[in-house]
């Protein structure tokens, strides 16, 4: 489904990925995680093309990300994604967020864009929240609206930048809850996070990189049970013992 | 001090209020037209196309570098010229003051497009939407709700520059404040009044810009 | 287009005397105002952020009048109302033997309204070196002078460098206003030469030219003053 290969990045002079290659299949979770400024937002965000890579090759459901003239607005409108701090749009309430684009990019008419954001919204628990703007909720809320807003472009894919970083401890639950909730219904996900626990539980692969480079690449008991590089025997005794 | 005489402003209230009615009308036509070639430049601007940002920059800058009095002496000399024909001062004032104006709120537009965080266009692409969906749904309504308060500044600004047509004698407020007070020999009278007529209205304004502010950062 | 180009008209006697005496009193209006403005302004800014409430409340007061009538409405004022406003004695004085009674108006005028705007530019800068400075200056046993002295000032008279040139600049093109008195600075003489001439493309090109490169001057030599004044590491330095 995903397929990334010896992609490189450069800012100016500065080098934020080096040579990276993973894969991610279809129905398949990998977490990508890693010490921050590891390059793990960046290399998300490659994926569908947010950020521009100077090196390498990405394809996602057999379309090439980084030829010229490929239609990015159109991958863009099959993969969903998540950010870091939610950024749903605050000037439209709950309801807005998710049919806008429904609306103007899949063509979807009033009617059925408003059902399958109330749809959406009961699965997640915010249905007594549609008329409500996002700075009315809680992070956790508005975490679990912004999932919704990916879903209903009925994505081939997810992509998760860090969903719960931004959140207060207490509400981190609700949201991994609709990510595991997702994970099990068979959606191919790549998510960029530190919560181990929930790699543990639902991720079929680890990718763990450090300093731009993907260091470890290999199936989720593998890399808990027995981490090879110093590096990630490191960062995980890190996250663990706390 | 004993001898002036406010009679005269009584006297002359309907030729005054005309004048008053031309400036507002004046502010508010180059309101409109200033915000949308503003924002057009700013689109240019931004738009990371070499050619168009370059034009718009240079533009926006020359006109920054000049005085408004200058470019109402240019475009009272040019747009007849271009057009073939006089076009009558009232005209000539609006397309000088809606070109000068643009380009300050150009700038005012563009800095309130970048105020809006990247990750809410990188959320707007996520799903699909393209250039032009993102600035019309996600960037532009809530750069404009960030910039009203320094868009109704400008506009006062704009309601003081009017004052400025009094150079070609075009009748506005302050034109007509100043005939009443040559002919009828009252130039103490006229000024103070003249002064406290846009103290009043520009005072009211900023109190509502004041008002505005508050109600954004609550 | 029915015009007759003729760009050597801008160097042939008298016209190219004339823009150089527009120059020359355009840089004398905005450069005498600016020293007024600074003066004023720093003292009225700095006035507005004291604690003593009548002071701010003084200051304040002169921002909004000064900031809420048209400029050329001001110069209106200073010309034609001040002299009657005065006592006599005075007023006759203005009138009959003050020397270059335009040029003084003009500055005065210019220097007092822009003193409104630096006003506000310095209190901002104050503002925005935050109340945690502040307190920590008042926690070391400094007094409110001394706060002032060696932490307000010093860190926002920094921070308002770019502000500023760009009020500089404005500076520059609000002289021309000086025209509606009877100073013929640039923009009057491009004016008159336009009149004279019916040249005006080329009269108004000079000035504008001029203008620009003024603003490219001023530009170049506020961001020299920028370069020296920057904190390393505080908002705004790069």
């Amino acid at each position: 489904m995903i397929e990334i290969e010896n992609l490189s990045k450069w800012y100016g002079d500065f080098r934020v990925l080096t040579d990276c290659s993973t894969k991610v299949a279809s129905g398949e979770v990998v977490v990508v995680c890693g010490p921050s400024g590891s390059g793990k937002s960046t290399l998300i965000k490659c994926v569908n093309g947010l950020e521009p890579a100077q090196k390498g090759r990405i394809s996602v459901d057999g379309m090439e990300v980084m030829a010229r003239g490929s239609d990015l607005t159109k991958l863009r409108a099959r993969i969903g994604m998540v950010f870091q701090h939610f950024e749903l749009y605050p000037h439209m309430t709950v309801r807005e967020n998710l049919c806008l684009a429904q609306q103007k990019v899949l063509g979807r008419n009033r009617d059925e864009a408003v059902a399958k954001t109330e749809a959406l919204l009961q699965r997640v628990g915010m249905a007594q929240h549609i008329d409500k703007h996002p700075g009315a909720l809680s992070g956790g809320q508005q975490q679990r609206v912004a999932i919704s807003r990916a879903l209903a472009m009925d994505p081939i894919a997810m992509l998760f930048d860090e969903p719960t970083s931004a959140l207060d401890p207490e509400m981190i639950n609700e949201v991994l809850d609709v990510m595991v909730e997702l994970a099990k219904e068979g959606m191919t996900m790549m998510v960029v996070t530190h919560e181990m626990g929930f790699a543990r539980k639902v991720a079929d692969r680890v990718v763990f990189m450090d300093a731009g480079a993907i260091v470890e690449d290999r199936p989720t008991e593998e890399f808990f049970g027995n981490p090879e590089s110093d590096r990630a025997k490191d960062f995980l005794s890190k996250i663990l013992n706390h | 001090m004993g001898d002036f005489d406010f009679g005269v402003i009584a006297g002359n209230l309907p030729f005054l209020m005309q004048g008053l009615q031309l400036s507002l009308l004046l502010t508010f036509l180059a309101v409109l037209g200033g915000i949308f070639f503003g924002t057009i430049l700013a689109l240019m601007r931004l738009s990371g196309i070499l050619p168009l940002s370059l034009l718009a920059g240079t533009y926006v800058n020359l006109i920054r570098s000049v005085p408004l009095i200058l470019v109402i002496f240019w475009f009272y000399f040019l747009v007849p010229l271009a057009l073939g024909r006089p076009i009558g001062n009232f005209y000539s004032a609006l397309i000088a003051f809606t070109l000068f104006e643009a380009a300050y709120f150009s700038e005012i537009i563009r800095a309130g497009i970048q105020s809006v965080r990247k990750g809410q266009v990188h959320a707007a692409q996520a799903t699909g939407l393209n250039y032009w969906q993102t600035q019309r749904y996600i960037v532009l309504p809530q750069a404009f709700r960030n910039m009203i308060p320094i868009l109704v500044t400008q506009g006062i600004i704009l309601f003081q520059d009017t004052s400025l047509v009094f150079v070609v004698s075009l009748r506005d407020f302050m034109t007509v404040s100043s005939i009443v007070a040559r002919t009828e020999g009252r130039l103490v009278e006229m000024y103070i009044f003249a002064a406290l007529v846009y103290f009043a209205i520009c005072f009211a304004g900023s109190l509502f810009v004041r008002r505005l502010q508050k109600a954004s950062t609550i | 287009m029915d015009y007759n180009w003729n760009w050597g008209v801008l160097f042939t006697d008298p016209y190219l005397g004339w823009l150089i005496m527009g120059v020359q009193w355009t840089f004398a209006v905005a450069l005498a105002a600016w020293v007024l403005a600074l003066v004023v302004g720093i003292l009225v800014g700095v006035g507005r952020t004291l604690p003593s409430r009548p002071i701010s409340f003084i200051c304040t007061a002169y921002v909004e009048l000064f900031r809420n009538v048209p400029l050329l409405v001001q110069m209106f004022l200073w010309y034609f109302v001040m002299p009657e406003m005065v006592p006599e004695n005075m007023g006759l004085w203005i009138k009959r033997d003050m020397p270059n009674p335009e040029y003084v108006t003009a500055v005065i005028a210019l220097g007092l309204y822009t003193a409104s705007r630096i006003a506000e530019q310095v209190r901002a800068g104050i503002n925005a070196v935050g109340t945690g400075l502040t307190n920590a200056a008042y926690a070391n046993g400094f007094s409110v002078g001394q706060t002032y002295r060696y932490i307000l000032l010093p860190i926002s008279f920094r921070l308002i460098v770019p502000p500023m040139t760009s009020e500089f600049l404005t500076i520059f093109k609000n002289s021309s206003l000086a025209l509606t008195i009877g100073l013929l600075e640039l923009t009057a003489q491009s004016q008159q030469i336009a009149e004279y001439t019916f040249n005006g493309f080329e009269a108004y090109t000079a000035a504008t030219v001029i203008y620009v490169c003024i603003a490219l001057l001023a530009t170049i030599v506020m961001q020299v003053a920028e370069r020296y004044t920057r904190i390393p590491g505080y908002m705004g330095s790069k």
